[in-house]
């Protein structure tokens, strides 16, 4: 046993609570909101080609949030979730790592994957739960995976990728992998027990894995002051002993910078890093949510102040890396193609009835075939009542 | 007499339980000022102020042992979980904690005035974590009580006497209905009896029984059977645990026949429960196998939602099967 971790402290003899809020931790900020960068800042290893890379898919995920909105409200589509003004939180980070890292999300992170170049098919496959979608259309949309890219699928239970996160790195560290995994989630599911037990694996075990925690400021209609008491969710991972550091979710060059820097400590040192960034979640929860029964109009108009992507294209442009023309080129061709592969998606099929009972296990075990046979002769009798499946069998 | 839907059903069976004792507290994720993200909890924030009426934070296990805790000091818990899927976190908390708490001390402790309110069930088009109904877990365990209303007037005559119930409840409420059911709802006290089914329509070839949201499903299946000269008896079961053996089995003895269905998969279902049990019980009475009309064993789908549930088709066919036997 290391009795090291017994370690004393400066010995006291009248007795002195420490206080819970008493630990301070600062908070980077590198890109101010009119596009200049802090005089002392430093910079993250950021190349033109990566740069362009990170805005296109910042002004991608824009406009595919209102895009998809607007389906919904137009009853296209069932459920929406967007991640308005904190999308520099999830580019940014895809934008740090590498191909080979492992993304493990909470929900609102569609900006890994694209960044990452998950084909816009893909994107409204899955929404439109159709035959295509790599999920088989049997998750609510917005719940992505892709092996091939690196992003694990989506399972709504909150939290739940936590401790797996830690599990996966540790795996990827023993088989010798350049590789981490990195973990997002909200401020909300960080109340979860799969955080705190997921955190003090991680750290028990040195898991090469780097938590993201997302604070927008909610959780549903719950504001953070009524999720936690105490310097917010950065300070619980110095108290189990985990390099942490808070930055500005709203400026990418920091996001950037502190992943790049999370994920070269978790390789060299095997060690997890948690980031927590500070953003705002300016839309709604999801579309079958409505903000204005817990916030202010005021509260959200304070925030659109501090929109990430307004931010980042003003230093873009101050590089002489991004232009009005290119700006107004690509907003105008994003529109048209999302709106053209909505209209794709929404008449593709949906999956075939043999797709219900496959991937439960490994193979499709006898009782599980009959009941597909059984249900295969009652649509037959009734194929008006099931006509996603009735015509194909 | 008032016209309520569900959710306001349930909303005023809080709002008198917390009226008319002030150890009751109503509590869970986006509960307080919300009013809960199905507006369940409307308002009793603003009536009984933040201290009984609170947001929790977003933990299932801590909201769970809180109650439990606040449960055996004397107070009266009602706790939300926002969704049934999202009860696995505090399994432990409630079937090791809730479900023991009185056996293991003698009596001496006892966790008997919680209620666990959440939203069960499918045909919402919410996929594998938003369509569970996963009662048959709990009516696995000793100590706890599982109801599961049908309509609003249900609903707050079962919500009440689980409240004053002096057992862990576990309430079920059918989410699919919470505003497409409406009805005529007393505005005064009223309980329904924990325990006990209800013969909701009666006839003499076959007895049909389900709970909860399934309840129309049954029903409407019935009316296509009474239409082909088929008549059947309708029973809500409305407590899972204990369950009432004696209507339905009296019932099972006069019409020789037995359908249940439920929305949550077949295998382990507590389906199989009554099935053997009403086999033991009337034996000698039963014409025909008793029928179960369940969710296909697999996890609930998003597209194949229709497929996979047991709807008023599948429990039409069964019926003339059973019938023709
Ligand atoms: C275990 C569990 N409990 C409850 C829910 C319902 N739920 C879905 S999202 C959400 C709020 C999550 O807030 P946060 O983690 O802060 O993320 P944000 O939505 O703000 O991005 C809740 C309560 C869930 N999905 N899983």
């Amino acid at each position: 046993m290391n009795t090291d971790i017994y370690k004393e402290g400066p010995v006291v003899h009248s007795p002195a609570f420490i206080d819970g809020h008493s630990v301070e931790i600062p908070i980077l900020k590198i890109l101010k909101q009119d596009g200049t960068t802090y005089p002392d800042a430093q910079l993250p290893e950021l190349e033109q080609a990566l740069a362009v890379k990170a805005y296109e898919a910042l002004v991608f995920h824009r406009v595919l949030d209102e895009r998809m909105i607007a389906s919904q409200r137009q009853g296209r589509l069932s459920f929406y979730m967007s991640a308005l003004g904190e999308e520099a939180t999830t580019v940014g980070g895809a934008a740090a790592l590498e191909d080979q890292d492992m993304i493990m999300a909470q929900y609102r992170e569609q900006g890994c994957l694209i960044f990452r170049g998950f084909a816009l098919e893909d994107f409204m496959n899955q929404m439109f739960s159709n035959e295509k979608d790599l999920g088989k259309g049997r998750q609510m949309p917005i719940h992505y995976g892709s092996n091939e890219l690196n992003y694990m699928t989506i399972s709504s239970p909150l939290g739940t990728q936590i401790p797996q996160a830690a599990g996966y790195a540790y795996g990827q560290k023993l088989q010798g992998k350049d590789a981490v995994t990195i973990c997002y989630f909200g401020e909300g599911a960080a109340s979860e027990g799969d955080f705190h037990a997921g955190l003090n694996m991680a750290a028990v075990h040195k898991a090469p894995v780097i938590f993201f925690c997302r604070n927008n400021g909610y959780a549903i209609s719950t504001p953070s002051d009524e999720q936690y008491v105490g310097n917010g969710i950065a300070s619980r991972g110095v108290g189990y002993g985990i390099k942490t550091i808070r930055i500005d979710g709203n400026d990418i060059l920091a996001v950037i910078k502190a992943v790049q820097l999370a994920r070269q400590h978790a390789l060299e040192s095997e060690e997890p890093v948690i980031i927590e960034a500070m953003s705002y979640r300016l839309g709604a929860h999801s579309t079958s949510d409505d903000p204005s029964g817990y916030r202010t109009k005021e509260e959200e108009a304070k925030w659109q102040e501090h929109d990430p992507i307004a931010r980042f294209k003003s230093w873009m442009i101050a590089q002489g890396w991004w232009s009005e023309a290119q700006e107004n080129e690509i907003f105008a061709r994003l529109r048209e193609e999302i709106l053209a592969a909505v209209k794709v998606a929404e008449k593709i099929d949906k999956p075939p009835v043999e797709d219900l009972v496959t991937d439960v296990y490994a193979e499709v075990p006898k009782h599980l075939q009959d009941q597909l046979d059984e249900l295969k002769e009652h649509i037959k009798k009734y194929p008006e009542a099931y006509p996603f499946t009735a015509g194909r069998i | 007499m008032a016209q309520m839907n569900l959710l306001h059903a349930i909303n005023n069976a809080l709002d008198i339980a917390m009226a008319e004792d002030d150890s009751t507290l109503c509590f869970g994720e986006d509960v307080g000022h919300f009013g809960g993200v199905f507006r369940a909890t409307s308002g009793l924030q603003e009536k009984y102020g933040k201290a009984r009426c609170f947001n929790t934070p977003l933990v299932e296990q801590g909201i769970m042992g809180f109650a439990n805790g606040l449960a055996a000091q004397g107070s009266r818990p009602i706790a939300e979980i926002q969704f049934a899927d999202y009860i696995f976190p505090a399994f432990d908390q409630i079937v090791n904690e809730s479900a023991k708490f009185r056996y293991r001390s003698g009596n001496q402790f006892d966790v008997g005035r919680l209620t666990i309110r959440t939203p069960y069930g499918g045909g919402i088009a919410g996929g594998l974590y938003h369509s569970q109904s996963p009662e048959a877990y709990f009516a696995h365990t000793p100590g706890l009580k599982v109801v599961v209303p049908r309509n609003p007037y249900q609903a707050k005559g079962l919500l009440l006497a689980s409240i004053r119930d002096d057992n862990p409840v576990i309430f079920f409420e059918p989410k699919r209905l919470y505003r497409a059911s409406v009805g005529e709802v007393p505005e005064d006290d009223y309980q329904l009896p924990l325990g006990k089914a209800e013969v909701v329509k009666t006839g003499a070839d076959i007895s049909l029984l389900a709970w909860g949201a399934q309840m129309e499903i049954i029903e409407k299946a019935a009316e296509m059977a009474e239409a082909e000269g088929i008549s059947c008896e309708v029973l809500d079961l409305r407590s899972i645990l204990p369950w009432d053996v004696e209507t339905i089995a009296n019932s099972v003895m006069k019409t020789g026949r037995l359908l249940i269905s439920h929305e949550a998969p077949l295998t382990a279902g507590f389906a199989g429960e009554i099935a053997a049990t009403i086999q033991s019980e009337c034996f000698l009475h039963l014409e025909s196998p008793i029928a179960r009309v369940c969710g296909v064993d697999t996890p609930y789908p998003l597209s194949l939602e229709r497929e996979h549930m047991a709807d008023h088709l599948k429990v039409f066919e069964a019926i003339k099967r059973t019938v023709n036997f």
